[in-house]
């Protein structure tokens, strides 16, 4: 019932913290573009557009996909926007997927950003309605004690976090459109930096981005014209599950692990470190690593801040996660997971120049958002299932 | 392609004033009600439109989800859209899943602010949202370019309006309006619309459930089976389109199958607005538009759209028609149309 979908083309501008050269139109196509140049595709060839990002507040323009709809070259096409928090990268990817396992489409043209130096993102995610009052500033207030509960659980030693935060910077050195570089980066480094959210120092969190990610989805028939070797998606996933209520486990959220089970079932992986090769995980907080290594089955519960210590997930290691250098490195929110969607995607098609993990044939992708409630995953391998 | 039906849907009765309710306490009633109707307590994939900047905050959809009840977790999405682009997500979940069954709702609370003004942020903040041009203004000039061409006269602007407003006094869902010209002073809002060719400021949600083949048969008597759907946009600056006509309208009803509908829902926000929609989809007198009473009659913003494929299928679950076709709009003057053709008869 499902038919094959490829990914037959990658795009991503360089991420900066302000990206002063370009209008928001400018951003996207320069993602698209790039996009439809390793497709070997023109804007012609596109027969739909699905655009994905985070709360409109965050540049303070209502729908912007109404106004870059023709920057998009989608005049005369159908355009769709996603929103899903900050899962929302992911979702949009699968949202585009689905156009093409459902065949109605050919050939869809994904696009996820952000442009956080036209606002102020911890302004805009601690408004609330005048019903409700915000107890916690911007992201970190809302997930640092989350980090706090799952040390005490898993009896992780302090340094865990600062681990992550070194680990991938050195990835982030070897990216060429990676946002942070920070040569010389160490645990003393990092040690070094202001505490923001007690145990979340400056240098454990992600920066604030602009940039864009894109992506060309194909079927099978399309894929096979490409220029370049695709990327085939094995399985997509997408729970959710609300914010708050009594006995929720919050640390490690079960719409995580359904998720998790459920595109481990559709590409027939029983052991996600020994069967995938990569993983490209939205970890925000360094922190949230180990908590994700062991929500996504990587180990036993408990177990994920050993992995992280004993260097499993370094490029060196059996399963390295964000070769990229991931969201500690780069993070324009709405396009935050959908950068891992394709970098996972560049892995498998053997693109990911100076961080490729070599002969890597499967990869996660993931992205979560919300009070890590929105969750959006897929895997993707280097043959056609 | 998969067999994919609207088996049921519900609506709030639509205020045009705020009743103190937050945008969950309206939306809860409509999901529960939807979930007696069809006596499903799950959904395979579950998909909602709304918007943060009518309630001015982030992340509107989120609480939404307590109303849903997404325990355990769900599978389940959201569009920036009106939700009639939520329900065309889940028709392609329908297509491709593992799934029989999809939920979509689409809530909107325009009471608790100036909408007009709020959708001046929908416009390109480069050149054309600095100008101040507000939604009703920019419609204004649609509807002058539109009677320069047309020949037609406020007196059919009017008409719509009038018929519009009757319709809606029958349907207790919308809002029930007064004849155009009573009680006002028959002045414009903004020339040459007159405050009845305007819809009216609306709070209200509404919800649909579509379902795939035997599953449809099982939970609709006659289920209104999606035979075509597309949607399509226009370039969004109103200085390089032709805003007298509605070329995305015309390419989605082309693509979705128009032709031969008996009945349309169009989503007009304003009263040209149907004449235009009308023309692009080829709708002949012999062809009931809005019976509901339209968003003439109740506009609430992200579900008025989905009201609208709502309202086309029960004249399909009813048996009044055979045919029917339900349009939503999205964006200044039209710029993105969805056209849904439904029919008591699946294809092939």
């Amino acid at each position: 019932m499902s038919n094959p979908c490829a990914v037959i083309g990658v795009g991503q501008t360089a991420y900066r913290t302000k990206r002063l050269d370009v209008s928001m139109a400018g951003l996207l196509r320069e993602a698209a573009r790039r996009a439809l140049d390793d497709a070997g595709l023109t804007w012609k060839d596109i027969d739909a557009v699905v655009v994905g990002k985070a709360p409109d507040l965050f540049e303070g323009v209502m729908m912007p996909e109404t106004f870059l709809a023709e920057a998009l070259g989608a005049k005369g096409k159908p355009i769709m926007r996603v929103h899903t928090a900050g899962s929302v990268g992911g979702s949009t990817a699968i949202v585009a997927a689905g156009l093409i396992q459902g065949g109605v489409h050919q050939r869809v043209l994904t696009v996820a950003w952000e442009k956080q130096s036209e606002s102020n993102a911890t302004w805009a995610l601690t408004v609330n309605s005048p019903f409700t009052t915000s107890l916690v500033v911007g992201a970190g207030g809302y997930f640092a004690p989350h980090i706090r509960a799952y040390m005490r659980r898993a009896g992780a030693p302090d340094h865990i976090g600062m681990l992550v935060a070194v680990k991938d910077r050195e990835n982030a050195l070897r990216n060429q459109y990676a946002h942070l570089k920070i040569p010389g980066i160490s645990r003393e480094m990092v040690e070094s930096t202001p505490m923001l959210w007690e145990p979340i120092r400056y240098l454990e969190t992600c920066p604030s981005s602009d940039g864009a990610c894109a992506m060309v989805l194909a079927s099978e028939d399309a894929a096979k014209k490409a220029p370049n070797p695709p990327a085939w998606v094995h399985g997509t996933s997408m729970r959710s599950e609300p914010m708050m209520f009594a006995g929720r486990d919050s640390v490690s959220p079960q719409g995580g692990k359904d998720a998790a089970a459920d595109v481990y079932r559709q590409a027939g992986i029983s052991d996600p470190r020994r069967e995938l090769d990569c993983a490209e995980v939205y970890v925000p907080f360094s922190w949230y690593e180990p908590m994700w290594l062991e929500n996504l089955g990587f180990c036993g519960e408990s177990e994920g801040w050993k992995l992280t210590e004993a260097g499993a997930t370094a490029m060196d290691g059996d399963i390295p996660w964000n070769p990229s250098g991931g969201v500690l490195s780069s993070n324009p929110i709405g396009a935050s997971g959908m950068i891992r969607f394709a970098e996972a995607a560049l892995q498998v098609r053997g693109q990911a120049g100076d961080h490729q993990v070599d002969g890597a044939r499967r990869a996660l992708g993931h992205a979560y958002g919300g009070g890590a409630q929105f969750f959006a995953m897929w895997i993707v391998g280097s043959d056609k299932p | 392609m998969r067999e994919i039906a609207v088996v049921a849907f519900t609506q709030s009765h639509h205020s045009g004033e705020d009743l103190g309710l937050a945008e969950i306490e309206m939306l809860a009633p409509v999901i529960t009600g939807i979930k007696e109707k069809t006596g499903l307590k799950q959904f395979g994939f579950t998909c909602s439109g709304s918007c943060d900047y009518l309630a001015g905050a982030p992340f509107s959809f989120v609480s939404a989800l307590d109303a849903v009840g997404a325990w355990p977790p769900i599978s389940e999405s959201h569009v920036e859209m009106d939700a009639a682009w939520a329900l065309y997500e889940a028709w392609v979940k329908l297509l491709h899943g593992e799934i029989d069954t999809a939920l979509v709702y689409g809530f909107g609370k325009s009471s608790q602010g100036e909408l007009r003004t709020i959708l001046t942020q929908q416009l390109d903040p480069y050149h054309l949202a600095p100008l101040g041009i507000d939604q009703v203004s920019l419609a204004a000039l649609q509807a002058r370019a539109y009677m320069e061409r047309s020949g037609a006269k406020e007196d059919d602007l009017r008409a719509v309006a009038a018929r519009s407003r009757a319709s809606g006094r029958d349907n207790p869902f919308a809002l029930h309006l007064p004849e155009p010209g009573d009680g006002d002073d028959g002045g414009y809002d903004v020339a040459p619309l007159h405050p009845y060719d305007v819809a009216p400021i609306t709070d209200g949600a509404a919800a649909i459930v579509l379902a795939a083949g035997d599953k449809a048969r099982e939970l609709c008597e006659r289920p209104a089976w999606i035979t075509g759907i597309d949607h399509r946009t226009e370039a969004h600056a109103p200085g390089v389109r032709d805003l007298t006509r509605s070329d995305a309208t015309r390419i989605a009803g082309e693509k979705a199958g128009a032709a031969g509908v008996e009945v349309a829902e169009l989503h007009a926000q304003f009263s040209h607005e149907e004449l235009i929609l009308r023309e692009a989809l080829g709708l002949g007198d012999d062809v009931t538009v809005n019976p509901s009473g339209g968003a003439l009659s109740a506009n609430p913003m992200m579900a008025a759209g989905l009201i609208r494929i709502g309202e086309a299928a029960a004249r399909i679950h009813d048996g009044t028609a055979s045919r029917a076709l339900g349009h939503a709009s999205s964006g200044p003057c039209l710029q993105q149309n969805l056209v849904c053709v439904l029919s008591g008869e699946a294809n092939e």
